[in-house]
C-alpha cells in the first residue's frame, strides 16, 4: 500500500493559542483511520487545515509524494478530498439534488439542466446504496438522511479522500451502524475514509488505524486490533482514566420521590407518559434507559414541573430539587452570562447572594471562584462568558450550581452528552459521591454504558412506560438492549 | 360623486407609471438581499439616480444620462458592499449613511449647478412606456437568473448558508459583490426614469420614500422577482388612488400612503403564507469564524 497521504510538521495558532503544533498524520490508500482526541485537542482544525478552510502558519502536505497547496476547499475538491462537517453543510430550503450539484451544476447554455442532476444524483445513490428522494427538500429530512446527501455530495465531486467530522453525534445507534457499513462500502470501491470521534467504542469498532491527539500534538499512531479502549483513553485524556468506576453500595433508605399511574402528553399531544409507577429512595441511582424519544423527556420535564401532568401523583419529600436538564443550551445555561452569574442562577433570591434589591457580588463572587476551583471549570475565570467554554466545562457549571444547594433529590437526564472523557469521568464521579451522602437521584440516560456503570437499578422505558426493572449487575448489555426496543421476554 | 371619474383607464396609466421605479428597486433588493446583504440604500442609490441621469441628460442627452446614473448607482452600491462585506459594518448603518448621504449630496450639487434649492432645469428623457417594456423583461430575466441558472442556485445557497456554500469552492464574496452591484444599478435606473422619464426634471429629495416602498413590495412579494411585480403593481396603484382621491374626502389619502407598509408588517407577521428571508441575512460572512 502506498501512501498517498501524508501532513508533516502542520503548526496553526488562532490569535495567541495554539490548536496545532507540529503535527504529523499519515494516510493509507483505502483504510479507515479514526482522529480521536478530547475536545479542543485539535482534530478539526488539524481537518480544515486539510480541506482548505484554514491555512497553516507552517508545515506541508503531500499527495501521492507530491508536495501541494491547498489553499481553500475548491483546491482540495479538485485533489479528490471531501469534507463532511461535524455541523451539516446543507442548504435547508433546496433540495437534495440542488444541494449534491451546487458549486459544480450541469447546465446547458447558461440553464440549469435539472433533469440531468436528477438523473446523475438518482446514479450515484444506486450506485452506492445510499438510498435518498432527490427531490425531497432538506428541510424535511431526518438527520441520517441528510448524512446521506452529504456523502453523495462529495461522491459526486470524485472525492477520494472522504474527511467525517464527529460523524455519529447527531445519529440514532441504528443510523451508526448504518453509517459504519457504509464507510466499509466506500472502502471497498478505493476510498479513503479519515473520521474524528472522541466515542471509544466507535474507534473500535469502524476503524483501521487511530491517530490520538491531545492538546494540539499527535499523542500516538495505533493499529486498532493491536490496542484496547483504556490505552486509547490515557493517550486523550494523558493520564490514567478509570472508565468503569467503581460503585459502593451505601444504604438505601427513605423513599425521596414517588411516581404513581403518571400520564403525560408530549409537544404533538400525543402520550408521552402511559401509567408511570416508581420510587426513588435515600442512597440509590436509579437509572432510566430506553431508545430516545420513549417518554424519557417528557418524564424529566414533569419532575420537574415543566410539563403538565394529565393525571397521576408526583410525591417529593424532602427539600431543594437539582436538575440537571438534558438540553444544557436550551435550559441550563444563559450563555452571555458570566460564569459566576451562572452559577447562582435560580438561587439569585438566597440571602448570601442579595439584599433587598441589590446583588452581592463579593459573596457571589467568592462562591463562584470556590466552584469553579472544585469543580475545575475551565477557563478558570468567573467573568467569562459560558458561551467561550467547551461543552464539557458548560456542564461542570451546571452541576456545580446544582450539587451546591444541598439538594435531596437529583433528577438528572443526559448528563455527560457532548463531553469528552476526562469530563466525564469527572462528572460520573461527583454523581456516585452524591449518592455516597445519601441522596437520591433519578439518572435518565441514552448512554448505556453511563447507566450500567452508575445505576443501582435500572427501569427500562419502552412507549411510554416502564417494561421492566432490572440490576445492571446481573443482566448483559445485548439484553438490555433488547428490552429497550420493546423485547421482554429476551 | 361619479364613481368612474376616479376608476377610468387613466387610473390604470397611472398606476403602471408609479408602479416601474417599485418594480425596478424591488428587483435590484431581491438580487441583493437572496445573496445575504440586506440594501436599504435603495432609497439614496434611487436619489442619486435621478440626480446624475438629469445631469447627463442636461449636458449630453438622456442615454448618457441613463449610463452616467447606472455608473455612479453601482459606485455607491460598491461602496455599500465594500463596507458590509469586506469591513462587516452593520449593513443597515451603512445604509443609512449612504441614505443621508444622498440627499446632501444632490440638495449641494443642485444649488451649486443650478442655483436652485427646489429644482432642476427642464431635461430631455424617454418615454414611460419604454421604461415599463424593459422593466418587464428585467424581471423575468432576474426571474430566470435566480431560479433556472446555476448562478441564481448559487445566490440562493450563498443568502441561505454561506459556510456551506464556501466547503463546496463557491466563492461567496465574488457573488455578494455581483448581487449588491447589480440591486445599484436597478436603484439608480429605477431613479433615473423618475427624472428622465416620469418627470422631465430632478426636485429635491424626489425619490420620496420609493426606495423603502420597493423594499416593501420585494418583501411582500417574498423576495420572488414575479411576486414582487405584482407587489409592486399593487403598491402603484394605492399610490394613483391616493392621488385620486386627494381633497375628495373619502378614503384619506394618508391611509392609502400608509398601505404598503401596512401590507409589509402583515406579510412578516406571517398572516399571509409564510416569507422566509434568507437565512443569513444581513450577517457579513467570516470565514475563520470559530467551530
Amino acid at each position: 500500500m502506498s501512501v498517498p497521504l501524508k501532513m508533516q510538521n502542520i503548526t496553526k495558532c488562532f490569535s495567541g493559542i495554539i490548536a496545532n503544533y507540529q503535527v504529523n498524520l499519515e494516510i493509507e490508500k483505502g483504510e479507515i483511520h479514526a482522529i480521536v482526541g478530547e475536545n479542543g485537542a485539535g482534530k478539526t482544525t488539524l481537518m480544515n487545515i486539510l480541506y482548505g478552510l484554514y491555512r497553516p502558519d507552517s508545515g506541508e502536505i503531500f499527495l501521492d509524494n507530491k508536495k501541494v497547496n491547498i489553499k481553500n476547499p475548491r483546491i482540495a475538491i479538485a485533489l479528490g478530498i471531501g469534507m463532511v462537517h461535524q455541523h451539516f453543510m446543507l442548504i435547508p430550503p433546496l433540495t437534495c439534488a440542488e444541494n449534491i450539484i451546487l458549486g459544480k451544476e450541469p447546465a446547458k447554455n447558461f440553464k440549469l439542466d435539472y433533469k440531468k442532476a436528477l438523473k446523475i444524483v438518482e446514479e450515484l445513490s444506486l450506485k452506492y446504496g445510499l438510498k435518498i428522494e432527490p427531490k425531497t427538500k432538506i428541510e424535511d429530512l431526518s438527520v441520517g438522511m441528510e448524512q446521506r446527501v452529504e456523502i453523495l455530495k462529495l461522491i459526486y465531486r470524485g472525492a477520494e479522500i472522504l474527511i467525517f467530522d464527529e460523524p455519529t453525534a447527531v445519529l440514532t445507534p441504528q443510523e451508526t451502524e448504518e453509517l459504519f457499513l457504509i464507510f466499509k462500502e466506500l472502502t471497498k470501491q478505493g476510498r479513503t475514509i479519515i473520521f474524528i470521534t472522541h466515542k471509544l467504542n466507535e474507534v473500535m469498532t469502524a476503524s483501521d488505524r487511530i491517530t490520538v491527539m491531545r492538546r494540539g500534538k499527535v499523542a500516538a499512531l495505533l493499529k486498532t486490533k493491536d490496542t484496547n479502549k483504556e490505552e486509547i483513553a490515557k493517550m486523550m485524556v494523558g493520564r490514567e482514566v478509570i472508565l468503569n468506576l467503581e460503585k459502593k453500595t451505601t444504604p438505601i433508605t427513605d423513599i425521596v420521590l414517588e411516581v404513581k399511574n403518571l400520564k403525560a402528553l408530549n409537544d404533538r399531544h400525543l402520550p408521552a407518559l402511559n401509567d408511570v409507577s416508581f420510587s426513588v429512595r435515600k442512597g440509590e441511582i436509579v437509572g432510566i434507559a430506553g431508545i430516545a424519544g420513549n417518554g424519557q423527556s417528557e418524564l424529566a420535564e414533569v419532575l420537574t414541573n415543566l410539563r403538565k401532568i394529565q393525571s397521576g401523583e408526583i410525591l417529593i419529600k424532602g427539600k431543594n430539587l437539582a436538575h440537571i436538564p438534558e438540553d444544557r443550551l436550551k435550559r441550563g445555561l444563559i450563555l452571555n452570562y458570566t460564569l459566576a452569574e451562572n452559577l447562582i442562577l435560580g438561587y439569585h433570591r438566597q440571602k448570601q447572594f442579595s439584599s433587598v434589591c441589590k446583588l452581592n457580588f463579593k459573596n457571589i463572587n467568592d462562591f463562584a471562584e470556590n466552584l469553579i476551583k472544585d469543580f475545575d471549570i475551565r477557563p478558570q475565570n468567573k467573568d467569562f462568558k459560558a458561551n467561550w467554554l467547551s461543552g464539557g466545562n458548560q456542564q461542570k457549571i451546571i452541576i456545580a450550581r446544582e450539587f451546591s444547594f444541598e439538594p435531596d433529590l437529583l433528577i438528572v437526564a443526559q448528563p455527560t452528552r457532548g463531553v469528552d472523557i476526562g469530563a466525564i469521568e469527572f462528572i460520573h464521579r461527583k454523581l456516585l459521591e452524591k449518592k455516597e451522602q445519601g441522596k437520591a437521584i433519578l439518572l435518565i440516560s441514552l448512554e448505556l454504558d453511563e447507566i450500567m456503570t452508575l445505576a443501582d437499578r435500572i427501569l427500562v422505558f419502552y412507549e411510554g412506560k416502564i417494561i421492566g426493572e432490572v440490576n445492571p449487575r446481573e443482566i448483559e448489555e445485548h439484553k438490555l438492549g433488547l428490552m429497550m426496543a420493546g423485547v421482554v421476554n429476551a | 360623486m361619479n364613481l368612474s371619474e376616479i376608476f377610468n383607464f387613466s387610473l390604470i396609466y397611472s398606476a403602471l407609471r408609479l408602479s416601474i421605479p417599485l418594480i425596478l428597486a424591488s428587483l435590484g433588493g431581491i438580487f441583493s438581499e437572496l445573496s445575504g446583504v440586506v440594501n436599504i440604500a435603495l432609497e439614496g442609490i434611487m436619489l442619486l439616480g435621478a440626480f446624475f441621469g438629469m445631469l447627463g441628460s442636461y449636458y449630453f442627452n438622456p442615454l448618457a444620462g441613463i449610463i452616467l446614473a447606472v455608473i455612479i448607482g453601482s459606485l455607491t452600491a460598491l461602496m455599500h458592499a465594500l463596507l458590509s462585506i469586506k469591513y462587516r459594518t452593520d449593513q443597515i448603518v451603512s445604509g443609512i449613511a449612504i441614505n443621508i448621504f444622498a440627499v446632501g449630496l444632490t440638495n449641494f450639487l443642485l444649488f451649486l449647478l443650478f442655483k436652485q434649492s427646489g429644482h432642476s432645469p427642464e431635461v430631455k428623457g424617454f418615454s414611460w412606456i419604454i421604461y415599463a417594456v424593459l422593466a418587464f423583461i428585467l424581471v423575468i430575466l432576474g426571474h430566470f437568473i435566480l431560479f433556472y441558472t446555476p448562478l441564481g442556485l448559487r445566490i440562493r445557497a450563498v443568502g441561505e448558508h454561506p459556510r456551506a456554500c464556501d466547503t463546496l469552492g463557491i466563492n461567496i464574496y465574488k457573488i455578494r459583490y455581483l448581487c449588491v452591484i447589480i440591486s445599484g444599478i436597478l436603484a439608480a435606473f429605477s431613479g433615473a426614469y423618475l427624472s428622465l422619464g416620469h418627470l422631465s426634471s430632478f426636485t429635491r429629495e424626489m425619490s420620496a420614500g420609493r426606495g423603502f416602498i420597493a423594499i416593501a413590495a420585494m418583501i411582500f412579494g417574498k423576495w420572488k422577482p414575479i411576486g414582487a411585480l405584482y407587489a409592486s403593481l399593487f403598491f402603484g396603484f394605492a399610490d394613483a388612488l391616493q392621488l385620486r382621491l386627494m381633497g375628495k374626502g373619502m378614503i384619506p389619502p394618508e391611509f392609502l400612503n400608509s398601505l404598503p407598509y401596512i401590507f409589509t408588517m402583515i406579510v412578516l407577521a406571517g398572516v399571509i403564507g409564510k416569507a422566509h428571508p434568507p437565512a443569513s441575512i444581513g450577517i457579513p460572512y467570516n470565514p475563520e469564524e470559530g467551530e
